[in-house]
């Protein structure tokens, strides 16, 4: 299965690097956006971070995803993900790629498939499905909103939720409900690019992650949010 | 003609010739420019890099003999022309005669009318000027135009035209960044409400659930929540980037136009901007509009009218006392105004009025039956991939249609579901403003097109647009997917546009005339360029007499390469 979705992956990255030359109404662009980029108030002081890159067209994207937190110890974890993207609908692009979660002392790889887009009422989303060797799946579904205060002061609410389907104590990550986690973010762009923001986040595991990994807490936090 | 007003740093730069290619590419010696009119039947015109000052910080222009806007080209109806167009830039360029009836090789569209100028190379026009009025030109190359590629044309008619005027300006109305075009272009992609700074709040919101309750408010949002569609969404660029120009002059320098008391004023009003439509008034004169996109109209006395991008108006206007009048050029979604004066002294200047609240699009401007929708769930509305078109059913067919292909799925996030015929709706933003406004419904030829072949056959095209990902195309196929259109030597074509999308297009077609229906058969109005409002529809005649290969496209800039058709008469 890996092994498809690894080569399945390869062969959109091909595609994408023989497209024709996109005509003058499409032309080839990157974007990196650092949707997050805090401090947490909490008892290690984490740095998180969540953002996107990519490189492509209208239709056909190259992405990555990164998400993850850090400690003075260092790296805690991070999920990052490498897919191929291609637009099939107004607003919602299908990926499929590969997937890789690190942390302090274990990594997983996965074959990745996942849908992205704008739903009704201007959610923004995301439902990634993971599948690796071990034979676990898991599912990560994220939605953010973007409330308008004025033209430049703008409240996210956030919301993410990871679901698995085996015990990986190496990761410390459990079946079924594996974490929630819920965010509220009010930035200033001062320019459309630059954005400090001060928020709010309330994270939790559940069941088999609770025990391994025990985690209830609710952090003020500080980042900026910025994009080129 | 009035001499316009240089605008200081161009005037600086081009004096002291120091211009980006002098330094780079050293291009062959150009000749000197100093005139902002240039009249005659042989011309010259030099494309380059002029160092160019407008909104306090320098930037680099693309000119037209180092003048934004180029030169006024003054021609004579009959004369045979002449005009050497020398390309200085590194780039491939050219220049397009807007409105203007000639032959195919002489229309200056790269890829379509001949392969465009190369840098060093010089590219001769002549052809026979066979209408009168006012006019335009334009770069058709790249994103030219909006660095500063443009200019006036004014040609005299043989025969005495039916109105009197004293005097004559030429009101050239455009948009000025200092950002990059593919910047801008960029950004859009990127972040399509980058440049809107009057989105909906959390506060406009809860001031409706004040006045109409949270149902009825909620109710009133559902359809734009559920479509991912804005009702603030009016212009792509804003004034957030935007110096609004008026005759290369931003408001704070002011173009200036003289008259003598009890003097009639004969304004040409032209749209040379890059995406930005204007609502002209100016406050205290009546204006009557006696020409639409050079042909005579019955003459219609106005308040107001709304140019959009690539159109022009010939206005008379008689100021009664010796001051200052402002002539008012207010963006479509109200983010800044290009302003000049209407004065008796040049040492006299007249204020900005205030501008007038954004007004936001309705379900009309959806293409939505306001009629039928009342309360009903708006269970026919499909949206996306999803839509099923099924025109034949909703129109009346007064001529064979000819079906042309048509696709659904990225490129189309919206379908105009009932559009209609909104030709007295003067659009966003001038709905009951108390003013007397233009509307399309007012255009009426003023001579008799009684005689005009009836059309023998039609074609339906819809505007098609994702604002979300910022991609436009006719008939959900964008430019570089689409086959030509085929039309068909010698017949009368009837056009119409069904717009699917919450954006004004002005739709322009080259070499032949679009013969508006404004709801007179015997006074069809001819113009070049027509705005198809959004989710309405809009029908035109067009007696193909032209062959060859012809753009056919919508006239914002970044909207063109995808809102683009190339025609071929044969």
């Amino acid at each position: 299965m890996l092994k498809k979705l690894l080569l399945g992956s390869l062969v959109g990255i091909a595609c994408i690097q023989t497209l024709q030359a996109a005509g003058a109404d499409d032309p080839i662009r990157t974007m990196l956006i650092m949707d997050k980029f805090e401090i947490l108030d909490n008892d290690e002081n984490s740095r998180e971070w969540e953002g996107s890159f990519y490189v492509g067209y209208d239709i056909d994207k190259l992405y990555i995803y990164s998400q993850g937190a850090a400690t003075s110890d260092g790296l805690e974890w991070s999920q990052n993900d490498l897919v191929y993207s291609r637009a099939i609908a107004p607003f919602w692009d299908i990926q499929a790629g590969v997937a890789y979660d690190k942390n302090d002392d274990a990594s997983r790889t996965w074959g990745e498939l996942a849908v992205a887009g704008l739903a009704p009422y201007f959610f923004e989303t995301r439902a990634a499905l993971l599948f690796n060797g071990e034979g676990n799946v898991g599912l990560r579904l994220e939605a953010e909103y973007e409330m308008l205060f004025t033209q430049k002061l703008i409240l996210t609410p956030s919301f993410e939720a990871d679901f698995y389907s085996k015990d990986d104590p190496e990761m410390r990550t459990g079946s079924g409900l594996s974490a929630l986690e819920a965010g509220l973010r009010l930035r200033y762009e001062i320019v459309r690019e630059f954005a400090p923001y001060i928020g709010l986040t309330w994270e939790r595991t559940y069941g088999n992650t609770y025990d391994y990994n025990p985690v209830n807490e609710t952090s003020l936090l500080a980042g900026i949010r910025f994009w080129f | 003609m009035q001499r316009r007003t240089f605008i200081k740093g161009i005037a600086a730069t081009s004096l002291m010739g120091i211009t980006a290619t002098d330094i780079e590419a050293k291009p062959p010696r150009k000749r000197e420019h100093n005139s902002t009119t240039l009249s005659g039947k042989e011309f010259f015109l030099d494309i380059d890099y002029t160092t160019v000052n407008i909104t306090g910080k320098k930037a680099v222009a693309t000119t037209i003999n180092g003048q934004i806007p180029g030169p006024t080209l003054v021609w004579q109806e009959g004369d045979t022309i002449t005009l050497h167009v020398t390309n200085h830039l590194k780039k491939s360029s050219s220049i397009h005669w807007h409105g203007i009836i000639l032959p195919a090789p002489m229309d200056g569209v790269p890829g379509i009318s001949y392969k465009g100028i190369a840098p060093g190379e010089t590219f001769t026009y002549r052809f026979k000027v066979q209408q009168h009025g006012t006019y335009w030109y334009h770069s058709h190359s790249g994103y030219q135009e909006q660095t500063g590629m443009y200019g006036a044309i004014v040609i005299k008619p043989k025969k005495k035209e039916p109105f009197r005027y004293d005097k004559d300006y030429v009101v050239l109305l455009s948009d000025w960044s200092d950002e990059k075009p593919t910047s801008i272009y960029r950004k859009l992609k990127l972040s399509s409400d980058y440049y809107n700074f009057n989105q909906r709040t959390v506060g406009d919101f809860f001031s409706e659930v004040k006045k109409k309750g949270f149902g009825q408010a909620f109710d009133d949002r559902k359809m734009w929540n559920k479509m991912r569609m804005s009702d603030r969404d009016l212009s792509d660029v804003t004034g957030y980037t935007y110096t609004y120009l008026m005759n290369g002059n931003a408001p704070a320098t002011q173009f200036k136009a003289l008259f003598k008391k009890g003097e009639k004023i004969r304004l040409r009003f032209i749209n040379g901007a890059a995406m930005s439509f204007f609502d002209v008034r100016i406050p205290g004169l009546k204006m009557t509009v006696v020409a639409a996109d050079g042909n005579h109209i019955k003459p219609v006395s106005v308040d107001e009218f709304r140019i959009g991008v690539a159109e022009t108006y010939d206005v008379i206007v008689q100021p009664t006392s010796a001051r200052a009048y402002a002539i008012f050029a207010q963006s479509i979604e109200r983010s800044g105004y290009a302003l000049g004066s209407l004065t008796p002294s040049a040492s006299l200047s007249a204020k900005a009025p205030k501008m007038d609240k954004p007004q936001a699009l309705t379900m009309a401007d959806m293409g939505m039956d306001m009629k039928k929708m009342g309360k009903q769930k708006m269970g026919g509305m499909k949206m996306g991939n999803k839509m099923k078109y099924r025109w034949s059913a909703m129109e009346a067919q007064k001529y064979p249609v000819t079906k042309l292909p048509m696709a659904t799925g990225v490129q189309s996030t919206m379908k105009a579901m009932a559009p209609k015929y909104r030709l007295e709706d003067p659009g966003v933003g001038l709905r009951k403003n108390g003013r007397r406004v233009l509307t399309y419904a007012d255009l009426k030829n003023r001579y008799s097109t009684r005689r005009d072949r009836k059309p023998d056959r039609e074609i339906i095209l819809h505007l098609t647009g994702n604002m979300e990902r910022y991609m436009w195309s006719i008939n959900g196929i964008k430019y570089a997917d689409a086959q030509p259109l085929r039309f068909h030597y010698g017949e009368r074509l009837r056009i119409t546009f069904i717009n699917d999308t919450m954006m004004n297009h002005p739709m322009h077609l080259h070499g032949m005339w679009s013969d508006l229906e404004t709801g007179d058969d015997n006074h069809l109005v001819r113009k070049h360029t027509v705005i198809v409002q959004p989710g309405a529809k809009i029908s035109y005649r067009v007696t193909v007499d032209a062959k060859g290969g012809w753009a056919y496209h919508c006239h914002l800039l970044y909207h063109m390469a995808g809102m683009f058709r190339k025609v071929v008469v044969a």
